[in-house]
């Protein structure tokens, strides 16, 4: 017998109160629950830096000079700013950074437009085709770059894309539109249908019922989906590297030119990678407040 | 048009035709030292040469490679200035996609230009790029070791001679190899070192018909001394060393000995990156049946894409890199060991250079000697000291690699991993059309 | 209004395919341009070193791939490589979910700690974890195997597609957490109370509640990850150069060799629709292992 509960379902999807005033009243019978708060924070904390220590020894040793970071591993060592300094002087980082955000976010956002109709579409209105298509759109994916350089270069060519921002932001599009639909159309099915029947059976129209009760119910699916097309375009290294020059190239190439065939470079390129994962923390810390949970389902009215 | 717009509006014209006229050249070249140190000095040749501006992309090598490649043979345009290397430039050129220097100005005196890599550079007697920086191999040793263990280095050690030194220095208690040479796959990787190898133990890649001769004698016997040398008296890990992990070691003092690369010395002779700057000793690359091919030749150079459409502003770059002033600019700000190397006559002529880098000569008599037209002890069909120059070596080299890799784990004996090698070369020559 | 049947599904119809058209219609682009230059490359003599060297070369391209023996020990190096990342992502991911999803101090910065390795670049990554982790003189890993007094492994020649598994796995751990922690946040509380109240336990809880919620999300984790295992290319390229030996040379990386670096566009195509058809054959049977899980 389910308890029936009047919830809230406000825009932004915050924890309701009444949800855990009635988890207190029914505490699991573990005993020694702040006993079980400090293992769990212990386990949490404990997998979170493992899992986050090479980058912590990159950022580290982007504040080493050359000579120490192929030293035997020591936490002690005199931060210095050398790093930083060499490789600002050598590339202007700001240039690169800003042709990632552009590209990234305008992919991202390109790309969350085209997906989350067709998502919708595939989630609420399925056809017997949907399966196949989503099949389908996925394998687009499977063609492995290395293999269409050549034809694409020369289309980019003749269409003067070479070395444009805009020329990335189609490839980047189309590359992670697969997978943003993907992970749309997933989150989406999570939805119950009753909400939105609800609101269909209010009168809304098609557009009121996707912008004002879909996404706002979905954010959290949107906001990782949104934090991963970003990631993905950010981080990829061929056709950034392949179909830009001087003009477009993004921070893929600033880390592509740390990388050096004939020298210790291992300071540098931690600074340099440091610089680069910089805003993606930052922006992936801001997403993670998207994911509060708290979502409530099941609302009976 | 009122008059009253004309006034601004011919101000306006005349910005836009001086901006218009300050012409931007792409420079795309790998991050080496040297090549980053020039990027950092484009302010001194804008300043020279008002009206050119210079766009730089930095990659590493195989990165750069490819890019250029794609770029080249698709006549992308987007480049105006390459770093190409002394494999590239004369397949390149034989195709015409460069641009032939045959007007170079008088003050650019060519025939100061060292003449291995002038050669290295050229095709049908044109000049088609020029070098920027040269080096060959060499072998550094700790003289402190040597000196503790009563070895004197003679002035043309010997394979065997290394061999013996390195069981005797070996000791892995003390984190300290023997011997320290390239082991990871690639075919200017491992594969320029083993290939150098190979040639001075009397083999060679393909006979005068194209044949492959991996499993000959004198492979085996190269093969089988590496083998040992390096997975008895080498560091851990090996095979997956390079020229950049290496560097590292013989920094930190884990090597007694190693044969790499002339262009090493700079950095292992600079206190701020070495720990062993005060006990290094040089030597010329070890040599076994034949001192032919027993050190490699390899030029990075700059040349102009025949796609370009600023030649001129491109050449005025190129001479201006690869001139004597650009090297005596370099001396002066940014100290006498960070001078390109091995490319011109004068630079080793300088005093200052002599006094400051004494391993100056050394690296010298190894360049001009280093004959890429004749590098093994029978004759060869092809150009190249530790690489062959055919289009088809970048895949062979990096599959030879491989199995050579696998023979030093001990993953596979030497003579199959040979046989390996043998049929991966025979294959893809095959279809070549060989 | 839209017509609902007694099952409460609507029929999409028309008003269905209008909203997936602009995808379909890009991603039709997409496919059909590269994927057809592609498959009529790999019938053609096409090496952009040679450019003279081009005319109509048939099943030639195929014949050559197809009769190396390095193609199948790449085959199934890919097939391993997959296999095992899957395996650690989706079960890693999974508790570390349910992990994160609990109430403990600091749980968001956890949480974007446990997903940065997602944010570097694969090169840097791979770079890092082979020089200042795995590397037997100065890696961190040998120094604490130092402090245990006992030897240093040394990875890469010893234990090479072991070294690249931990690597990939590490990048894509992140993923996969990120992914079926968002989905864990639609997981309905009432159920969950319900069932404490009724006594169940926390496994149980686990398994018949929470694990068929995210059903979903793992099949979506496996099908997205798997299309990107498959062509992995960048950390073997800066780790092992597909050595020693083909030890960890895979698909992607076999392609590199013979095709890429000599410019061979025909060879290099015609490994890509092998490389596709692989693909293929590992989406259709994982589809059937998860496929029911795509209705709902």
């Amino acid at each position: 017998m389910t308890t029936l509960k009047t919830k809230v379902l406000p825009a932004d999807g915050h924890l309701a109160a009444t949800s855990s005033g009635a988890r207190a009243r029914h505490t699991p019978l573990v005993p020694s629950a702040g006993m079980r708060r400090v293992w769990l924070t212990l386990l949490g904390w404990g997998i979170a830096l493992i899992i986050f220590f090479p980058i912590l020894w990159m950022v580290l040793t982007g504040f080493k000079t050359e000579a120490e970071a192929i030293a035997d591993p020591s936490l002690i060592f005199t931060p210095t700013l050398e790093s930083y300094v060499a490789v600002q002087a050598r590339a202007d980082y700001f240039k690169f950074a800003m042709n990632s955000v552009v590209v990234a976010f305008g992919s991202t956002l390109l790309a969350l437009l085209i997906a989350i109709p067709a998502a919708y579409a595939m989630a609420f209105l399925p056809t017997r085709r949907t399966k196949a298509t989503l099949l389908w759109m996925l394998s687009t994916k499977m063609l492995p770059p290395v293999g269409v350089l050549v034809p694409i270069y020369l289309i980019f060519r003749d269409l003067g894309l070479l070395d444009t921002r805009s020329g990335l932001i189609i490839v980047y599009t189309l590359m992670n539109l697969p997978i943003v639909v993907w992970m749309l159309y997933t989150f989406f099915k999570d939805l119950p249908r009753d909400i939105l029947e609800a609101g269909r059976m209010d009168g809304a129209s098609t557009f009121q019922e996707v912008v004002y009760l879909l996404l706002p119910l979905t954010l959290p699916g949107i906001a990782s989906t949104g934090l991963l097309s970003v990631i993905l375009s950010w981080n990829e290294a061929f056709w950034s590297l392949n179909l830009t020059s001087s003009n477009a190239a993004p921070l893929t190439a600033y880390i592509a030119s740390f990388s050096s065939p004939e020298g210790l470079f291992w300071a540098k390129l931690s600074a340099a990678s440091t610089m680069a994962i910089a805003p993606i923390l930052i922006f992936g810390w801001l997403t993670q407040k998207q994911m509060v949970r708290g979502l409530t389902f099941g609302a009976v009215k | 048009m009122k008059f009253a717009y004309a006034f601004p509006l011919a101000g306006l014209a005349a910005a836009f035709a001086t901006a218009a006229q300050a012409e931007t050249i792409t420079v795309a070249t790998v991050n080496n030292n040297d090549m980053v140190i020039m990027q950092s000095l484009t302010s001194a040749f804008e300043e020279a040469h008002p009206g050119i501006r210079v766009n730089w992309v930095v990659l590493e090598e195989n990165v750069l490679r490819q890019r250029l490649t794609t770029d080249i043979a698709t006549d992308g345009g987007q480049f105006d200035v390459m770093t190409i290397g002394t494999y590239e430039a004369p397949i390149w050129a034989e195709r015409g996609w460069l641009v032939a220097l045959d007007d170079l100005p008088e003050a650019y005196q060519e025939e100061d230009l060292l003449k291995p890599v002038r050669d290295g550079l050229s095709h049908n007697g044109s000049l088609y790029a020029l070098p920027f920086y040269a080096e060959s191999s060499m072998l550094y040793y700790r003289t402190d070791l040597f000196e503790e263990a009563g070895i004197e280095m003679p002035e043309q050690p010997s394979w065997e001679e290394v061999r013996e030194w390195a069981a005797e220095l070996h000791d892995p208690a003390n984190q300290l190899a023997g011997i320290c040479l390239r082991g990871k796959p690639g075919w200017g990787e491992n594969m320029a070192f083993v290939s150098t190898l190979v040639n001075t133990f009397g083999g060679r890649w393909f006979d005068e018909e194209w044949n492959p001769e991996l499993d000959s004698p004198a492979w085996q016997e190269a093969i089988g001394f590496y083998v040992d040398l390096l997975g008895n008296y080498g560091p851990p890990g090996a095979s997956s060393n390079g020229f950049n992990e290496n560097l590292a070691l013989f920094s930190r003092g884990n090597c007694a000995m190693w044969v790499d690369a002339t262009s090493a010395a700079g950095k292992l002779y600079n206190p701020a990156e070495s720990q062993v700057a005060d006990r290094l000793g040089f030597a010329p690359a070890p040599v076994a049946e034949t001192p032919k091919g027993a050190h490699w030749l390899w030029s990075w150079a700059l040349a102009i894409p025949a796609s370009s459409e600023k030649q001129e502003a491109a050449q005025t770059f190129l001479t201006w890199a690869t001139s004597q002033e650009y090297i005596e600019l370099v001396g002066e700000t940014q100290g006498w060991t960070s001078v390109p190397p091995g490319t011109r006559e004068s630079t080793y002529a300088n005093e200052n250079y002599q006094r400051e880098a004494p391993f100056a000569g050394f690296v010298l008599d190894a360049i001009n000697s280093a004959d890429p037209t004749d590098s093994t002890l029978e004759p060869s069909p092809y150009v190249g000291v530790q690489f062959v120059g055919i289009p088809e070596f970048q895949s062979i080299g990096t599959q030879v690699g491989q199995t050579i890799a696998a023979a030093l784990t001990g993953d596979t004996g030497v003579e199959q991993a040979l046989q390996n090698a043998q049929r991966a070369t025979a294959r893809t020559m095959q279809r070549a059309g060989y | 209004m839209s017509k609902t049947r007694a099952s409460g599904r609507t029929v999409g119809g028309l008003r269905s395919l209008s909203l997936q058209a602009p995808a379909v219609t890009l991603l039709l682009l997409w496919m059909l341009v590269p994927l057809g230059m592609t498959v009529w490359f790999s019938l053609q003599r096409y090496n952009l070193l040679m450019p003279e060297m081009v005319g109509f070369a048939g099943l030639e391209n195929y014949e050559f791939l197809f009769t190396d023996p390095a193609l199948w020990r790449a085959m199934g190096n890919t097939l391993v490589l997959v296999g095992s990342v899957l395996t650690i992502t989706v079960v890693g991911g999974v508790l570390l979910a349910v992990l994160f999803q609990q109430e403990f101090p600091g749980r968001g910065i956890a949480r974007v700690l446990a997903i940065s390795p997602f944010f570097v670049m694969p090169t840097v990554s791979a770079l890092v974890w082979k020089n200042m982790m795995m590397h037997p003189s100065n890696g961190v890993l040998a120094w604490l195997a130092g402090v245990f007094g006992l030897p240093a492994v040394d990875w890469f020649s010893a234990l090479p597609m072991t070294s690249i598994i931990i690597i990939v796995a590490w990048q894509w751990l992140p993923f996969a957490l990120l992914i079926l922690l968002t989905a864990m946040q639609s997981l309905d509380e009432d159920q969950v109370e319900a069932a404490r109240m009724d006594g169940a336990g926390p496994i149980a809880v686990f398994f018949y509640i929470t694990l068929p919620h995210l059903k979903r999300a793992i099949s979506v984790v496996i099908m997205i990850q798997m299309i990107f295992l498959l062509t992995i290319f960048a950390e073997i390229y800066v780790t092992t150069s597909g050595g020693p030996g083909l030890a960890t040379t895979n698909l992607a990386f076999l392609i590199y060799m013979q095709a890429l670096l000599d410019f061979d566009v025909g060879l290099a195509s015609a490994g890509g629709v092998v490389a596709i058809i692989l693909a293929n054959i590992v989406a259709i049977f994982l589809v059937r292992l998860v496929a029911r899980n795509l209705e709902s």
